[in-house]
């Protein structure tokens, strides 16, 4: 296939062209990421450029800093309880949805995917309503609740992607020896279908960690999330403990998924290991 | 083969959250679109057709909306001709590493979006990378205004969504069987022939898919134009967000938000028309 693009003079051109554009593209990806991470070592009292030195200090003044500390725990605890349930209840739908006949599971099929293509604030204004409607106060509850449905398809579209991939023989054959459906579920299905668990539970959390738009709308008055915290802050102003405070985030959303694949990874390695021995014995 | 009644109890957990958080909220929505407006926060349930008759009288909001559909088509156009080399690129190279770029796609998305979003200040802004270099060089006196325009929320929500319509592309490309290129450059094609032929109108329906994701996303963004945009830049979500949660007039608002909804489903009802919802799936889901 490179034959047919580096072929000619014309198409020489028009790949070089290609790789320009690439390595473009992807330096304007990154070139705001790491200005605010280069800039949160400065040690200008303004946040912005040039540097002036180098400095841990608004690292320091982050650890002190209160607020910013107890919106850290709230998100936190928010997308740990959203990765746990969302990923519970969008596998078994996964299952649901690629291994029974029932009707209305095209319909089914489409809702499950329409939280991540309607815009979230229309989901925000929704839902606001609704609680105003019953006369509801804003919880806890209805946040996570939020973030569980803004995570959903993209469990059920991953858990989905892989349980297509796995053959039905080894189930039947597990049927068929008598064992139970949710033995089967459990002993076979569940470890076949282990990545796609790890991977959707991670996405699960860094959509809630993440949220922003629908969080603004639905978060009880009071309470802060990692991100309306950020948002606050930079109403005032551009201060170097935001580019502090944003180069923490990306070391845990970044560093949180890269451990559990490279463990992920470990696991299967140790696994496949394992089952080479046992055919050998 | 397997009992529907057990399929039911299954999906039942997400089959309720999906009808309490996602469709009734939208019923609900629909209902208080018709309720009276009475003062900051408080509404009553009198039937009137006031809120709808203010937004299809009043070009404040005409204004808006095009404006936002405008930005929405802009970026996605830009995202769909700035994305496809890197995705074409992608799938062409020979290069060992090709996990690395893909991966490199990834990770934007785990990083956090105000994050990314405000990290065009250090761009952008007065202090910023190019301010201060030009300034530097003596090429500029005073500092150029290019934060707080609508360029710099255009930029913004390329950075945001250029990663989906790469990826859109991308899986759209990885699904060619590669023998066809190979027997169209065979039979004398040059190469742009054959990509004009061949690889670019298989790839159509994954950058059809990304274009109608990016749309779909820009249009309803909210927190971008907050960051990157003065009052004038305001979109469409900002509008429903101040009309809620500013003004409390919470009928308006549910008005607005149907009128969004409505709009953007008139699209992507267009968009299925031609083609089917589960490119944009496999997009979402690779």
């Amino acid at each position: 296939m490179t034959a047919a693009t580096h072929g000619d003079r014309e198409g020489k051109w028009a790949w070089r062209l290609t790789g320009f554009m690439t390595i473009c593209v992807y330096i304007f990806m990154f070139a705001p990421i790491v200005a605010t991470v280069v800039l949160s070592f400065n040690s200008s009292m303004f946040g912005g450029f040039p540097m002036t030195g180098f400095s841990l200090q608004w690292y320091a003044k982050l650890l002190q800093n209160e607020q910013v500390l107890q919106a850290f725990r709230t998100s936190l605890w928010i997308a740990l309880v959203t990765a746990g349930v969302t990923t519970i209840i969008g596998v078994i739908t996964a299952y649901a949805l690629t291994r029974f006949e029932f009707n209305g599971k095209q319909i089914l099929g489409t809702l499950v995917i329409l939280p991540a293509l309607v815009p979230e604030t229309i989901l925000g204004v929704g839902l606001l309503v609704m609680i105003k409607a019953v006369d509801q106060p804003r919880t806890l509850w209805i946040l996570i609740l939020g973030h569980i449905l803004l995570a959903v398809p993209y469990v059920v579209l991953v858990a989905q992607a892989r349980l297509v991939g796995i053959r039905r023989v080894y189930e039947e054959a597990a049927l068929s020896l008598g064992a139970s459906r949710a033995a089967t579920f459990r002993e076979v299905i569940l470890p076949l279908l282990l990545p796609a668990v790890v991977a959707g539970a991670l996405l699960a959390f860094t959509i809630s960690f993440d949220n922003t738009s629908a969080s603004l709308f639905w978060r009880p008055a009071g309470v802060e999330t990692m991100p309306t915290q950020i948002l606050s802050m930079l109403k005032i102003s551009i201060s170097p403990e935001i580019n502090a405070l944003g180069t923490v985030m990306i070391l845990v959303t970044v560093g949180i998924p890269l451990l559990g694949g490279l463990l992920l990874q470990g696991l299967t390695r140790l696994r496949r290991r394992g089952n080479s021995t046992e055919v050998e014995q | 083969m397997y009992d529907p009644r057990l399929a039911w109890m299954l999906v039942a957990p997400v089959l309720l959250l999906l009808i309490f958080f996602l469709l009734l909220p939208i019923a609900v929505m629909l209902v208080y679109t018709f309720f009276t407006f009475v003062t900051a926060g408080v509404e009553s349930a009198t039937v009137t057709l006031a809120n709808w008759h203010e937004f299809l009288t009043d070009g404040y909001y005409h204004g808006f909306l095009l404006k936002t559909l405008r930005v929405g088509g802009m970026t996605a156009i830009i995202c769909g001709i700035l994305g496809y080399f890197p995705a074409y690129f992608i799938w062409a190279t020979t290069f060992k590493h090709k996990w690395l770029l893909l991966l490199l796609l990834i990770v934007p998305f785990w990083i956090s979006f105000t994050i990314r979003t405000f990290s065009w200040i250090h761009i952008l802004g007065e202090q910023g990378l190019i301010n201060v270099t030009l300034l530097k060089l003596g090429l500029i006196q005073e500092p150029l205004q290019m934060l707080y325009t609508e360029g710099a929320v255009i930029m913004g929500l390329l950075h945001f969504l250029l990663p989906y319509m790469i990826l859109n592309v991308y899986v759209s490309l990885e699904s060619i069987d590669r023998t066809l290129i190979s027997a169209a450059r065979s039979m004398g094609c040059t190469s742009a022939q054959a990509f004009r032929e061949v690889t670019l109108p298989l790839s159509l329906p994954g950058l059809a898919a990304g274009l109608m994701l990016c749309f779909v996303l820009a249009a309803g963004s909210y927190v971008t134009p907050q960051l990157l945009g003065s009052g004038r830049d305001a979109l469409f979500g900002n509008l429903i967000y101040d009309t809620i949660m500013g003004q409390l007039n919470w009928p308006m608002g549910a008005t607005l938000s149907i009128v969004l909804f409505m709009v953007l489903g008139c699209f992507a009802a267009v968009y299925t028309r031609y083609m089917s919802m589960s490119q944009i799936v496999k997009g979402l889901g690779g």
